[in-house]
């Protein structure tokens, strides 16, 4: 049997992004090498300014088969949407 | 040639609608943007040609062996990271050896000076054609290379040819890069597992012999100090032994003894066995197909 480093999550921001993306997983050793096997997996192609990387066993994750309970109750309530104002046209940014 | 012939203005810059295209944006640098590409005034063209013919084989030659490491490397990490370096090298070989083209007159390119030389004719070091090893042969080759590089490049950045500046300039964040990951794993290695620790021990004192010739001041040096384009080597080799005994000290490695500048040999075409093999491979497709484009 084979020891393989643990499973990272890697998030990226990009040069327009305001918030980090989610944009693949790697192996390493510790959270160091995490960072620069990311640099070199993932920001080869200039996309990033700025990387986080998370141990993925370190992620509680919604399960598959709670898609119904968590989700379709918000499905029917468009009234959660402010979709029913009129905006004028001088407000920006809504 | 008029002035403005001389200024490197690179297509990309006429197009930069091209960024909106892509989700992350381009936002790619040309290094040699607005540099002026003229000889400087009284320049020795041959002394240039040849201080940056060195510094390009090294890279070349280096690029080459790290790319043997694909499909080979421990893991697929590695692979890209080592990939990586390599990329960064050939890009940094292929600014130099068109600078050498220019400043000696004889208006080879950069494929020409890379495909069409045998061994005889490369100024590499030979620290840099020796085969890969194991992983930590190649961690420790890798981080002489890069220190003494980086010591070199950092200083290069006030040359007084406007190109190699401009060239120093952009390879000072790469090599920085290489330095700390070439330094990480050593660190690593060297304070793992006694197995680790003892392979990694071996490597660094089967390296530290080689880097005499690293440390030599061969004739293209000392002339590229007096034209004012080269770097002080005495500074260079300075910082890159206190570079280098500070990782072996985090590694807790065995320190193997004092450094003494030794005797040009790849500087001055004397390489070894190792490079002609690697040439051929480089080179191949090139040689077959002499007129072919891409």
């Amino acid at each position: 049997m084979r020891n393989e480093w643990p499973l990272y999550e890697v998030f990226v921001r990009g040069k327009r992004g305001l918030n980090h993306v989610h944009v693949g997983s790697l192996h390493a050793a510790d959270d160091r090498m995490a960072l620069t096997h990311a640099r070199d997996v993932y920001t080869r192609r200039n996309e990033g300014v700025s990387i986080w990387v998370v141990r993925s066993d370190a992620i509680a994750a919604s399960a598959p088969d709670e898609k119904d309970p968590f989700f379709e109750p918000s499905g029917d309530k468009v009234y959660r949407h402010p979709t029913f104002y009129d905006i004028p046209d001088d407000v920006p940014h809504i | 040639m008029t002035t403005e012939d001389h200024l490197h203005l690179p297509p990309a810059d006429t197009a930069p609608e091209g960024d909106d295209r892509w989700a992350f944006g381009t936002g790619f640098t040309d290094p040699l943007h607005g540099v002026d590409t003229a000889l400087p005034p009284g320049a020795d063209g041959a002394a240039l040609a040849a201080y940056c013919l060195a510094l390009g084989d090294d890279a070349l030659v280096l690029a080459q062996r790290l790319a043997q490491w694909c499909t080979h490397a421990p893991e697929l990490e590695e692979e890209v990271a080592l990939a990586n370096i390599g990329l960064d090298l050939l890009g940094q070989a292929r600014l130099l050896l068109t600078r050498a083209g220019q400043a000696d007159g004889s208006g080879r390119d950069e494929d020409r000076l890379a495909y069409f030389r045998d061994a005889p004719e490369f100024r590499n070091v030979l620290l840099a054609e020796l085969p890969n090893g194991d992983f930590a042969h190649s961690t420790a080759r890798l981080l002489a290379l890069s220190a003494w590089r980086l010591a070199l490049f950092g200083r290069l950045t006030g040359s007084a040819d406007p190109v190699l500046a401009a060239v120093a300039a952009k390879g000072v964040s790469e090599l920085a890069y290489h330095r700390e990951y070439a330094a990480q794993w050593v660190v690593r290695l060297g304070d793992g597992t006694d197995e680790s620790h003892r392979r990694m021990q071996e490597a660094v004192d089967a390296l530290w012999p080689r880097l005499g010739e690293l440390l030599a001041v061969s004739a293209t040096e000392r002339r590229a100090v007096d034209e004012g384009f080269g770097a002080d080597p005495a500074a260079v080799n300075e910082e890159f032994e206190a570079v280098m005994r500070q990782v072996l000290d985090a590694a807790g490695l065995r320190d193997p003894g004092p450094l003494l500048p030794g005797e040009p040999a790849g500087r001055l075409g004397a390489h070894s066995e190792y490079l002609a093999p690697l040439l051929d491979e480089m080179q191949s497709v090139a040689r077959a197909h002499p007129e072919a484009t891409w």
